[in-house]
């Protein structure tokens, strides 16, 4: 081995502590990328193979009514290979674990054969038997919650009657990986099962022998998606089509691909910071070694060593770093992608997992994490060039610390010889301590913005299920149904207050782009459900006008003032212009609002509502319930508290949960940058501290120097880094947010005072580090050799 | 006439502009024939140390010219003065300046691995007499000991021309005469220019030539009739 190569080795152990910081930073980075980008295509292939496994529809198309000679016209259609005609209704099952009745959707099966599209995955028990008309299928995770295994029985109501069933097997489809009640936007596994039984069962529960209310179609290959809607939607017209869709507007596959992008969004925009900040951090480092080794490299170029050969031994050793983080991250992702994905499998439902690690995945993280250390070693080696032997040959000239500012000289009276050492070093080497002040700075943004993130969680969900929505409980009815069940409600004996609300699905249409989404009809008087501004102040509904979600305006290009076009999908299915009055600040769901009476109005159809708003004496809940069952119109009856808690579960457990990886990463890297100033300050500095103690000092004294130093550093940083950790929160915060939900920027004194502790706990615990090696050091061998 | 080893005019080197300024070289003009060894003598901050520098292509002149046989030093690109010192020069440096990474086996392997017709680095070390230390970092030597190294590190690569800023400062009579006949035998082995700095006047003895520098210039040249061995030498 070249002697060179020993020094690099030696170089390597001595400065270990700052190269492991500096490589776990780039491991972190990398493995970040890894793991991320392992998960996303893992999801993707896995979500891939199972829709197509399991045959999942192109296109849904529901209609009130259809004859079944239609499914034959369907499947004529230019670009339809498969048709599928199904009976689907609403129902409600009774359990014996909970208060209310539960939302459920029933799907019908082919009676003969397996479907052409939509199958199901039976997980449990056996399929249905046609001749058994009393026979379901339940959706497993949905049977899981509850406890129900094949065998058992349970009570449902289907279009107002009310009948036993028996479960003879369970059931996962791609169709449901999410089940969100109607109505409500956070999906929960408790509060919306699927039941699956025979088509001939299900056509005599519905009144449907011989129709069927929803198509199925897949798509041949090159097909256009368009021309197929359009198609669909002309066939279905006049049997109540109420507007064919394709599978990414599906409620299901929309929320898995939300949560999946989610991922993949952070998957492009956290691991660059990460190798950022280690390639910064490089640069402090092989910067100060350059510095340093003046002499060292002197000599190299005097024995003949060309430039290129010096370069290179400093870059061998950047690349050490390099190349060993990045390994390391290597397995960190693979290993922590493994873990996850198997959490996101359970997650996401999938009967299987397609695990594949993206070995692109592999090249970019270690070429980025290469490409960024070399711009920072670099950066520095370029001085390299400059340095002529002969003046790197003697010792730098001692620092100049001569010009003495105005404060210095007011200060020195009050100072003490070690403090001035202390302030003198900040004063006059303003450009050192720049890199460090900045570099502990990123530590604190980094930490201000997760624990700002985390606030915005919490900010969420208190918004949300306190300011936004003050009610108990909300009903929904079969059908939009006179406001006189209003009146009925009001009457219920511990009912406090009731608002009615009208749901009306709908397409938005902006120029070219549109988006499904129902309009919530509310009273201009509602103090339970209101369209809140940024302020969190009502926004009143003038008349006629039209309040959008601002994540929903943002995605329709819409401003208050314009037009919007609203195709009904509903009744008549009018299309119509209203006016955006303005847009509201919305944390959850993307809301599109409208005065109730206005909304009637425009469709023709006064005083329907759809739902009601309540608010309860609590201990009468349970009279209530059974009072509300009791009413033929409730469809289904949701308490605010369970949907709060299916959230909290949704923001734990999905894309959301990876912010607590994200803390555990930004502390390390926080601990790796205040460590590393720490140690370069402690090298700077070695032989200073030595002549100090040398002197006659105390180990304590000399240590004040140096941690002096640090402390004056640490809390430069603070402020500064608050400042970066505001604009870099609202970056994380939209790479959280996705439409489903929008994490806010909460600007709050804790999460700072937090982070700050965060950054002075590090810089505690690297001073006492550096400190334990102030008070071993050798004073001889310390004052013999430089470094 | 013997073939010129070093041949200067009008060699300058300015430290610094203006007030500041220091004239460490005032114009030098010198010729040192080939295969001689040759003494430097003069005060602290005479301009000994920024002359080798400057003759052994570690440093560029402000002005003038400093001939390598019958190559211009000063008209050499970066790249050229590279290859000079990796191929010709052996130099031992006022202030040691080991790797102090490096074992004293290491320092030497720093020079013997690029060099073109090295010696073995254990025999350059015994030369010192440093065989029982070829493994110690330089922070476990004394200060003679590690300028041995550093003397054993010079000669290890059989350079043409050998470059000494005061090798024997911090060496004893023994120690001393030995590093001296180190630096004799390679002179007349391998008929090698050896330029050494000095304070003691009386190692001037064993020189064929000695230049006595004051202020920047030479003040006088004396060719050594009578050679002394470093055995003769009074220390
Ligand atoms: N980098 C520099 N910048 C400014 N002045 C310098 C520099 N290097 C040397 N000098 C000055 O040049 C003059 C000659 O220095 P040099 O090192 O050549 O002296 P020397 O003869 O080797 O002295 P000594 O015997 O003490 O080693 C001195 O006055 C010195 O102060
Ligand atoms: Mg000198």
């Amino acid at each position: 081995m070249s002697p060179l190569d020993h020094k690099l080795l030696r170089d390597l152990w001595r400065m270990k502590g700052q190269a492991f910081a500096i490589g776990m930073v780039i491991a972190v980075g990398v493995g970040m990328l890894v793991m991320m980008t392992g998960l996303v295509t893992s999801l993707k292939e896995t979500r891939a193979a199972y829709y197509e496994r399991y045959r999942l529809a192109d296109v849904f198309a529901p209609v009130t009514r259809a004859p079944d000679r239609m499914a034959g016209r369907l499947a004529a259609i230019e670009g339809v290979s498969a048709v599928e005609p199904r009976v689907v209704g609403a129902a409600l099952i009774d359990l014996i674990d909970t208060d209310l009745p539960v939302q459920a959707q029933a799907v019908s099966l082919p009676d003969f054969h397996s479907p052409r599209l939509n199958d199901v995955f039976l997980t449990d028990g056996r399929m249905i038997d046609s001749s058994h008309t009393d026979e379901i299928l339940l959706l497993q995770s949905f049977a899981n919650v509850h406890g129900l295994r094949p065998g058992d029985h349970i009570q449902a109501t289907m279009n107002g009657a009310r009948r036993s069933f028996r479960i003879v097997g369970l059931a996962q489809s791609p169709e449901f990986l999410y089940t969100t009640a109607p109505g409500e936007l956070i999906p929960d596994d408790a509060r919306f099962g699927v039941i699956w039984m025979s088509r001939s069962a299900l056509a005599a529960a519905y009144d449907m022998q011989g129709a069927f209310n929803e198509a199925l179609l897949s798509l041949s290959h090159g097909a256009s998606e368009a021309a197929v809607l359009d198609a669909v939607d002309r066939l279905l017209g006049s049997y109540g089509g109420t507007g064919a869709y394709p599978l990414k507007d599906q409620m299901s596959n929309l929320f898995v691909s939300q949560e999946i992008g989610e991922l993949e969004t952070s998957s492009k925009v956290v691991p660059p910071i990460f190798l950022a900040v280690a390639a910064f951090l490089l640069y402090i480092v092989i910067n100060r070694m350059v510095q340093s080794e003046r002499e060292e490299i002197g000599l190299m170029k005097a024995f003949g060593y060309t430039n290129i050969e010096v370069v290179a031994h400093y870059f061998k050793l950047v690349m050490a770093i390099a190349i060993g983080g990045a390994l390391a991250g290597c397995l960190m992702g693979i290993a922590s992608g493994r873990a996850l994905i198997q959490v996101y499998v359970a997650y996401f439902k999938f009967p299987f997992l397609v695990f594949d690690l993206d070995p692109a995945s592999f090249v970019i993280g270690v070429s980025v994490s290469i490409l960024s250390a070399s711009v920072g070693g670099l950066l520095v080696l370029r001085r390299v060039f400059g340095l002529t032997p002969a003046s790197a040959m003697r010792a730098p000239a001692p620092a100049d610390y001569s010009r003495t500012g105005t404060i210095g000289h007011a200060l020195n009276r009050f100072l003490d010889q070690t403090s001035r050492m202390v302030l003198r070093r900040i004063t006059r080497q303003p450009a050192r301590m720049a890199g460090a002040v900045i570099g502990i700075a990123c530590g604190m943004a980094l930490s201000v913005s997760i624990i700002t993130i985390y606030a915005g969680f919490d900010r969420i969900i208190d918004l949300t299920f306190n300011v936004m929505d003050r009610s108990d409980v909300t009903v929904s009815f079969t059908h939009a149904a006179s406001d006189t069940t209003i009146f009925e409600l009001r009457r219920m004996q511990g009912v406090t207050l009731v608002e009615p609300v009208r749901y009306v699905p709908v397409v938005l249409r902006h120029g070219l782009i549109s988006r499904r989404s129902v309009i919530t009809g509310l009273s201009p008087d509602a103090r339970l459900v209101r369209a809140l501004d940024a302020d969190l102040a009502k926004i009143p509904l003038q008349n006629g006008g039209i309040v959008l979600a601002s994540a929903l305006a943002d995605i329709l290009h819409i401003r208050p003032g314009d037009m919007m076009t609203v195709e009904v999908r509903e009744g008549r299915q009018p299309a119509l212009q209203i006016p955006v009055t303005a847009v509201a600040e919305s944390l959850l769901g993307s809301p599109a609002y409208m005065d109730l009476n206005a909304l009637n109005r425009v469709l023709r159809e006064p005083n329907r509502v759809s739902g009601a708003y309540l608010t309860i004496d609590k201990a009468r809940a349970s009279k209530i319930y059974t009072a509300l069952q009791d009413m033929p119109t409730v469809a289904g009856v949701s308490l605010k508290s369970d949907a709060e808690i299916a959230f909290k579960v949704l923001l734990d457990t999905g894309a959301g949960a990876i912010r607590y990886v994200m803390g555990a990463i930004a502390f390390i890297i926080t601990f790796g940058i205040v460590y590393n100033a720490a140690r370069i300050a402690y090298a700077e500095r070695s032989r200073d501290l030595a002549s100090l103690r040398v002197i006659g000092f105390t180990k304590g004294e000399a240590a004040f120097v140096l941690l002096g130093e640090l402390a004056i550093v640490t809390l430069i940083a603070l402020p500064l880094g608050a400042l970066m950790g505001y604009y870099l929160s609202f970056g994380i915060a939209a790479g959280f947010s996705s439409e489903i939900y929008q994490i806010p920027v909460v600007f709050d004194s804790a999460s700072y005072g937090f982070a700050a502790i965060v950054v002075i706990g590090a810089a505690v615990v690297s001073g006492w580090l550096v400190k334990r090696d102030i008070d071993r050091t050798e004073l001889v061998s310390a004052l013999k050799t430089r470094e | 006439m013997k073939t010129l080893a070093f041949s200067t005019k009008g060699l300058t080197k300015v430290y610094g502009e203006g007030r500041s300024a220091v004239h460490a070289l005032r114009g030098v003009e010198l010729d040192i024939p080939q295969g001689e060894i040759v003494v430097l003598l003069g005060p602290s901050g005479s301009g000994k140390s920024t002359l080798l520098n400057i003759i052994g292509g570690l440093d560029r002149a402000t002005a003038g010219d400093a001939f390598f046989q019958d190559q211009n030093l000063s008209e050499m690109t970066d790249k050229q003065l590279t290859l000079y010192r990796r191929n010709y020069v052996g130099f031992v440096f006022q202030f040691y300046n080991l790797m102090p990474s490096l074992t004293a086996r290491e320092n030497v392997e720093l020079v013997t691995e690029i060099a073109r017709d090295p010696m073995d680095p254990d025999e350059a070390l015994a030369m010192v007499g440093l065989s029982e230390r070829v493994d110690h970092f330089p922070a476990q030597l004394s200060g003679g000991e590690q300028q041995r190294v550093a003397i054993a590190r010079a000669v290890a690569k059989n350079p043409t021309v050998l470059f000494c800023d005061e090798p024997t400062g911090a060496l004893d009579s023994t120690t001393g005469r030995a590093v001296l006949n180190v630096l004799k035998d390679v002179n007349e082995k391998l008929g090698a220019t050896v330029l050494i700095v000095t304070h003691a006047a009386s190692q001037a003895a064993m020189a064929d030539r000695v230049i006595h520098f004051a202020d920047g210039a030479i003040r006088e040249v004396v060719v050594n009739e009578t050679k002394l061995t470093p055995e003769e030498i009074d220390w």
